[in-house]
C-alpha cells in the first residue's frame, strides 16, 4: 500500500470578516426604547411619534392591562397548585411585550398566538375564563377565534408560523379584490407571535421564507424571553434574533419587550408597513420569563436567581407606574382602583373556571369531520350502546 | 364525453373547480409556467394568473402550512406535493394542524385544503419518487383519503375533494397519469359520491379489492382467472378513508372469498384493516382467509428490481389459487 498524501489545511482567516454587521450580539446595540427602568421616557427618530400620539387614557390603558393579566397570572397558578387546571403557562415578566403589541393591533388584524399570550387575548376581548377550558382538559380550543379575529394556542411549536403567512396572502388577495370594487374597508394585517425557543424551528424559517416571496402582510412576533424551557437563548441562535430578518430581505427590528410604549410603537409601525402592502416585518421583543416556563417546570435547576433578581430590575409595570405618577398622569386612587378590577376579575375567572363542566364524548365524535362520516358514526352507535348495556344492567338490579 | 388521460382528466376537474369555485387556488412546487412535473396543472397559470395557480417555494410544511392559512380566511386551496416520497417535511402540519383543527376549534373552523400527491410505483424511477405512504394518514383521524383509478373518477373526484369541508388528501396514482379513458364531464353518474367503492367486474367466486395503480391489475387478474372458470368480483375501493365497508362486505357475502390488493406494505397497511373489518362483519360468510397482497416490509427497493416488489397480475393469481383452494 502507498501513503497518503493529506493535504496541508490553508484557510485565509478566521471567517469573521464575512461576519460583519451580523454579530451584534449586546443585546442594548440596536434596541428600541422609549421608557427606561426608572420611569423616564427616551426619544427615538423613528418610534418617538408613535409615542406622542398616545392620550393618557391609552397609557392608563396599557397599565390597567399589564396589572390586570398579571393578577390573572397569578389566579391561573394558584388554580393549578390547587388541582383546577392540569398546567398553566405563567406570563410574568411579558405584560408589555404582550399589551403593547395587543393594542397595536386593530380590530381587522387576524392574531396567531403561541400557548403563553393571554396578554394579548385579553386586548383582544377573549373571555379569559374561556382562555382556562384548555388548561382544565375541557377543550383543545376554547373561544371561537372569528368573533375577536384571535386565533386558538398552538401547542406544536411555530406550527401557527405558516397559518400566519397564508392568512395575510388570503387577506392580500381579499384586498386586491375589495380594492378592485371600490372598497374603503380599512386595510388588515396578521399578527403572529413566537419565541426564541421555536426559532429554531423550521416552520418559522419557511414561513419568512414565504412571506417574503409574496410581501404577504405579516408582522412576525417573536418574545425573547430568554429560555426555552431550560435552554438559553445563546443555543438557539448566534446573532440577536432581529437580524435574521435581513437575510429574508425584511426590516427586522428588536425592542425593549419590558418597554410598553416602544412595543406599541414599533407593533404600530410594522402592522401600519404590513398593511400598506410592503411586506413583513420581523420584531424582537426583549423580554424575560420571570416565572417558570409552565407550572411543571423547576427554573431553579438551570438559572441563577441572581439573574431574575436582574430582570425583575426592569419590570414593565413599575417603570410605567413611576412615570404615570411623575407625569400626574395617574394618582393613588387610579392605582387602588387597577387592584380592585384585577381582583374582581381573578374572582370571576376563579369562580368561572371552577364551574366549567366536562364535555361528553359524543362532542368529541361530532367534531372530528365537518361532514357526516361513516366510521365515526358508526364508532358513536357502539359506544352509545355500550353505555346503555350499562344502565340497563343497572336498572334490571344486578 | 371525451376521451383523456387520467393526467388530463385531473388538469379539466382544477380547471372546472378554478371556474366554479373564485375561493379555490393551487399551490406547488413548479406548478405554475412548467405545468407541474407530469403537467397536471398545465395551462392553468396562462388562464387563471399567478393569484389562483402560484408557484410556491420549495417547502412542503410551508405549502400545507400556508394553505391551512388561506383555508382558515376562507380560501380553498389545492396543493400538489412534488412526490409522495416529498410529503414528510409537511407531516407535521397535516397530522398535527391540518386534521385537527375542525376538532380542537370544537366545530368552528373548518380547513377544507386538498392535499394533491401522486404515488406508487412502476416508472422506473429513483429512490423517494415511487412510495405510497397513504395508510401513515388514513391512521388519522380528521383527513379524508381518495384516490381515483380512471380518467372519469379523476376529473370529478378532484372536484368533490375541493368542495368538501374537511381536509382531503387526494392520491394520483403516477403510473395511470397517462391511461386513456372516457369521461363524462357533464355527468358524474355513478361518481357522485367519491367515497364509495365500485364494483368494476361482478363475480361470484371471490372478491379482489384494489385502489389507484393496481385497478387495472385487479381487472386483468380477474380477466385471467375468468378463462381458468373462475367468477372473480372486483372493487374499486376509491375511498381509503373512509372505507366504504359496506360495498366489500355485500361482496364477500357473495362470494365468500377476499383478496386486497395494493402498493404499500402489507404490515399495518389498508389491506389489514379491511381483512379485520371483514372478519369482525362477515365471519360466518368467509370461505377461506382474507389474504394481502401487497409490497415487502423493506423501503421502496431500486427501479431495476421494482417488479420483484410489485403486486402484479401473477401475485394477485397467486393469492386467488391459495384462497380457491383453502
Amino acid at each position: 500500500m502507498g501513503s497518503t498524501q493529506l493535504p496541508t489545511p490553508r484557510i485565509n482567516g478566521t471567517g469573521q470578516q464575512f461576519l460583519e454587521g451580523a454579530e451584534s450580539g449586546d443585546p442594548a446595540t440596536g434596541m428600541v426604547q422609549l421608557l427606561g427602568p426608572d420611569g423616564t421616557l427616551g426619544t427615538d427618530p423613528v418610534f418617538s411619534d408613535y409615542a406622542k400620539r398616545l392620550e393618557p387614557e391609552q397609557l392608563r390603558g396599557f397599565y390597567a392591562d399589564m396589572a390586570k393579566i398579571r393578577r390573572f397570572d397569578q389566579e391561573a397558578t394558584a388554580l393549578q397548585r390547587q388541582g383546577e387546571l392540569a398546567l398553566w403557562v405563567p406570563l410574568t415578566g411579558q405584560e408589555a411585550a404582550q399589551i403593547g403589541s395587543g393594542r397595536a393591533s386593530q380590530p381587522q388584524d387576524y392574531i396567531f398566538p403561541t400557548y403563553r399570550e393571554h396578554g394579548v387575548a385579553l386586548t383582544r376581548n377573549v373571555d379569559l375564563a374561556e382562555l382556562l377550558k384548555l388548561f382544565r382538559g375541557i377543550s383543545n380550543g376554547g373561544w371561537d377565534p372569528n368573533e375577536n379575529n384571535f386565533h386558538l394556542y398552538t401547542l406544536v411549536l411555530a406550527a401557527q408560523m405558516p397559518h400566519s403567512v397564508g392568512y395575510a396572502m388570503g387577506i392580500q388577495r381579499d384586498q386586491k379584490l375589495a380594492e378592485a370594487a371600490g372598497s374603503n374597508d380599512p386595510k388588515a394585517a396578521v399578527l403572529a407571535y413566537f419565541g426564541d425557543g421555536a426559532s429554531s424551528e423550521g416552520d418559522v424559517h419557511e414561513s419568512m421564507v414565504f412571506a417574503a416571496s409574496y410581501d404577504a402582510p405579516v408582522v412576525f412576533f417573536c418574545q425573547n424571553n430568554h429560555w426555552a424551557i431550560s435552554v438559553p437563548t445563546e443555543v438557539q441562535t448566534k446573532i440577536p434574533l432581529f437580524n435574521r430578518a435581513k437575510g429574508y430581505g425584511f426590516p427586522g427590528i428588536r425592542v425593549d419587550g419590558n418597554d410598553v410604549i416602544a412595543v406599541h410603537a414599533v407593533t404600530e409601525w410594522a402592522l401600519e408597513h404590513a398593511r400598506e402592502g410592503r411586506g413583513p416585518v420581523l420584531i424582537e421583543a426583549h423580554t424575560y420569563r420571570v416565572g417558570a416556563h409552565t407550572t411543571a417546570d423547576d427554573p431553579t435547576k438551570y438559572r441563577e436567581s441572581a439573574e431574575e433578581a436582574e430582570w425583575r430590575g426592569k419590570d414593565p409595570l413599575e417603570r410605567l407606574e413611576k412615570y404615570l405618577r411623575a407625569e400626574g398622569l395617574a394618582d393613588d386612587a387610579f392605582f387602588e382602583q387597577v387592584k380592585q378590577d384585577g381582583n374582581d376579575l381573578a374572582a370571576y375567572v376563579r369562580r368561572t373556571a371552577v364551574a366549567l363542566q366536562a364535555p361528553d364524548i359524543h362532542d368529541a365524535f361530532a367534531g372530528v369531520y365537518a361532514e357526516p362520516h361513516p366510521l365515526v358514526a358508526e364508532e358513536q352507535a357502539w359506544f352509545t350502546e355500550y353505555e346503555a348495556g350499562f344502565e340497563r344492567e343497572e336498572e334490571a338490579g344486578h | 364525453m371525451a376521451t383523456m388521460t387520467v393526467a388530463k382528466a385531473i388538469n379539466e376537474g382544477l380547471r372546472a373547480t378554478l371556474n366554479n369555485n373564485a375561493k379555490s387556488l393551487l399551490m406547488g412546487e413548479d406548478i405554475g409556467a412548467l405545468g407541474g412535473v407530469y403537467r397536471v396543472t398545465d395551462g392553468l397559470l396562462k388562464d387563471f394568473g399567478p393569484d389562483r395557480v402560484v408557484d410556491s417555494p420549495l417547502a412542503e410544511s410551508g405549502i400545507v402550512g400556508t394553505a391551512i392559512g388561506l383555508a382558515l380566511r376562507g380560501y380553498r386551496p389545492i396543493c400538489e406535493i412534488q412526490f409522495d416520497g416529498f410529503v414528510f417535511p409537511a407531516f407535521n402540519q397535516i397530522t398535527t394542524q391540518l386534521a385537527k383543527m375542525h376538532f380542537r376549534s370544537s366545530g368552528k373552523l373548518t380547513v377544507p385544503v386538498v392535499i394533491r400527491i401522486p404515488y406508487g410505483g412502476g416508472i422506473g424511477s429513483i429512490e423517494h419518487h415511487s412510495e405510497s405512504p397513504e395508510a401513515l394518514f388514513a391512521h388519522t383521524a380528521g383527513l379524508r383519503i381518495i384516490t381515483p383509478s380512471n380518467a372519469h373518477d379523476a376529473y370529478w373526484m378532484i372536484q368533490q375533494a375541493v368542495e368538501c369541508a374537511d381536509p382531503v388528501i387526494f392520491f394520483e396514482p403516477k403510473r395511470r397519469y397517462w391511461l386513456k379513458g372516457e369521461v363524462d364531464t357533464e355527468n358524474p353518474g355513478p361518481a357522485s359520491d367519491p367515497f364509495k367503492a365500485h364494483v368494476l367486474r361482478e363475480g361470484s367466486d371471490a372478491t379482489i379489492v384494489a385502489y389507484g395503480p393496481l385497478v387495472p391489475v385487479a381487472l386483468a387478474a380477474a380477466a385471467a382467472a375468468a378463462e381458468d372458470g373462475h367468477s372473480i368480483e372486483v372493487i374499486d375501493l376509491r375511498s381509503i378513508s373512509p372505507i366504504d365497508f359496506d360495498t366489500v362486505e355485500a361482496s364477500v357475502r357473495k362470494t365468500g372469498r377476499l383478496i386486497v390488493a395494493h402498493e404499500a406494505p402489507t404490515f399495518g397497511g389498508i389491506g389489514g384493516e379491511i381483512a379485520a373489518r371483514i372478519s369482525e362483519r362477515a365471519f360466518l360468510h368467509l370461505e377461506a382467509p382474507v389474504i394481502r397482497v401487497g409490497g415487502f416490509h423493506m423501503p421502496y427497493p431500486v427501479a431495476k428490481v421494482e417488479e420483484d416488489y410489485l403486486p402484479d397480475i401473477d401475485k394477485i393469481l397467486e393469492a386467488l389459487d391459495r384462497s380457491l383452494a383453502y
